[in-house]
């Protein structure tokens, strides 16, 4: 195993670098489209209500595969060529988005309606209510199931190793393709997973403390 | 001077016919109170009165302006009609001076020195200068109404609507409650108070209006209405509550 480790560290390491490069990006990227979204969702508007519910059921409902190897085979083909990190990185963000939405829409939501009645009330504007009012209550319920989004994003970003785009993944199993070390290599792939997920699952929990 | 009038208003919840031709008039300054049994429609007109309900035909007024009107601005109606509610509805995540500050500062751009300078004050009108910096999860109900109101009037509202604002409280809170509103409207605010609280209606209240099925049965001033009510149904309503 240490073998797998020290022979091929230079491929290892830059395949956690485009993991957590292409997580970081569709971490931020999934995170303001989710919630957008979910204030479609909740718009007093109901043409905006609409069109937040079907981006939301689209593309919740569709695997990430597919949403990925449209803009890797699809999009190509009558737009522009888009290489498999960023057609991985772009499904990646747009999948995730789907389930933020939610969880942003059911954090909102779980704030009591009299917050709402009791700012616009006050004279405050539905976006200022919005603003100082519900979103702030609505990120502390929100952060448990956020981070939770989170972690499935690290790990769905394995699906770069399917559109070539040098993830972790796609190291590994290059590695193996020449080694033949299966056990070894998917062993150290798992453990350089945990490297970036345990981190932040520690610090959704320590934010989680500090908001409660 | 009228401050609000409802003619001819009807209001459906769907199929749910809950308020049958309303009409009313309220005049600056008036202390009205609204009684009636529950799902009788009060919550209702309060709520049409600030616009978080819209009726569904007749007209409404409040302050000169139609809230049916496009160009009426229901972010202006709602800055000179303030509401205090049956559960307080202070802000979670605000201390209690914020919860007073806030609307002087996002809505009438007043500065924050200023803001909390008459908040302190109306804090000290409520007896509760010295919770300026709790949180409101950690004040008794009283407590939280009484900032609700100071709240409301760190707006300098035109008009105050209660919606049983003493319903949710302990026995023992209710009288500071009721004292705080009775200086409000000494003050000369004009009031719609929905309440069960007999004794401050007889002693503060110029009018009663008497609300049964959607409709006003009866809308009386205070005197006659506690001496001679016109209509059986409040006669048997008034007696209950005050039995109780
Ligand atoms: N959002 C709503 N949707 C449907 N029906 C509603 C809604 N709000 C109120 N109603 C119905 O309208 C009627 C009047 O309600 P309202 O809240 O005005 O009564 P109320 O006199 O304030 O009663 P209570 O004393 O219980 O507060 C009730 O039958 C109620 O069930
Ligand atoms: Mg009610």
């Amino acid at each position: 195993m240490l073998n797998i480790l020290t022979q091929h560290w230079s491929d290892l390491w830059s395949g956690l670098l485009f993991t957590l490069g292409s997580s970081l990006v569709a971490l931020v990227g999934s995170l303001v489209i989710g919630t957008v979204f979910a204030l479609l969702e909740i718009s007093p508007y109901k043409a905006l209500r609409v069109i937040g519910k079907i981006y939301v059921e689209v593309f919740r409902n569709i695997p990430l595969l597919v949403i990925t190897m449209f803009f890797y085979v699809v999009i190509p083909m009558y737009i522009a060529k888009v290489n498999g990190f960023t057609s991985g990185t772009i499904g990646l963000t747009i999948y995730t988005s789907a389930f933020i939405a939610e969880t942003v829409r059911a954090g909102i939501e779980a704030v009591d309606e009299g917050q709402m009645e009791a700012a616009r009330s006050n004279g405050l504007s539905y976006l200022q209510a919005m603003t100082h009012i519900i979103f702030p209550q609505a990120i502390k319920i929100t952060i448990p199931p956020l981070g939770n989004q989170f972690i499935n994003l690290v790990k769905n970003s394995s699906v770069l190793a399917f559109v070539a785009g040098f993830d972790l993944m796609y190291q590994g199993n290059l590695i193996v393709s020449t080694t033949f070390n299966t056990t070894d290599t998917y062993i150290v792939i798992g453990l350089l997973y945990l490297v970036l997920t345990l981190p932040l699952s520690y610090f959704m929990r320590y934010l989680e403390k500090r908001w409660a | 001077m009228s401050m609000i009038e409802f003619h001819d208003v009807e209001k459906y919840y769907g199929d749910f016919h809950a308020l049958k031709n309303i009409n009313l008039t309220i005049d600056k300054g008036e202390v009205v109170v609204i009684i009636g049994p529950s799902g009788s429609g009060k919550s209702t007109v309060l709520r049409s009165i600030n616009g978080l309900n819209t009726i569904s035909s007749g007209q409404l007024i409040v302050n000169n302006r139609d809230l049916a009107d496009k160009k009426t601005d229901m972010n202006k109606i709602r800055r000179d009609v303030g509401m205090v509610f049956q559960h307080f509805n202070l802000y979670a995540n605000k201390t209690v001076l914020e919860n007073i500050t806030l609307g002087p500062q996002l809505v009438l751009k007043q500065s924050k020195a200023q803001s909390q300078k008459e908040a302190m004050a109306l804090l000290e009108q409520v007896g509760l200068a010295d919770k300026a910096q709790s949180y409101p999860r950690m004040l008794s109900g009283g407590q939280k109404q009484r900032v609700a109101i100071a709240r409301s009037l760190a707006m300098k509202p035109q008009a105050l609507l209660f919606d049983e604002p003493t319903s949710a409280l302990d026995p023992e809170m209710i009288g500071d409650v009721l004292d705080v509103m009775k200086k409000v409207a000494e003050d000369g605010m004009t009031m719609v108070v929905v309440t069960h609280e007999m004794g401050f209606a007889r002693e503060v209240a110029n009018r009663l209006i008497f609300m049964a099925d959607g409709e006003v049965l009866e809308d009386s001033d205070t005197k006659s209405f506690f001496e001679h009510p016109k209509e059986e149904r409040a006669r048997q309503f008034l007696s209950k509550i005050i039995n109780h």
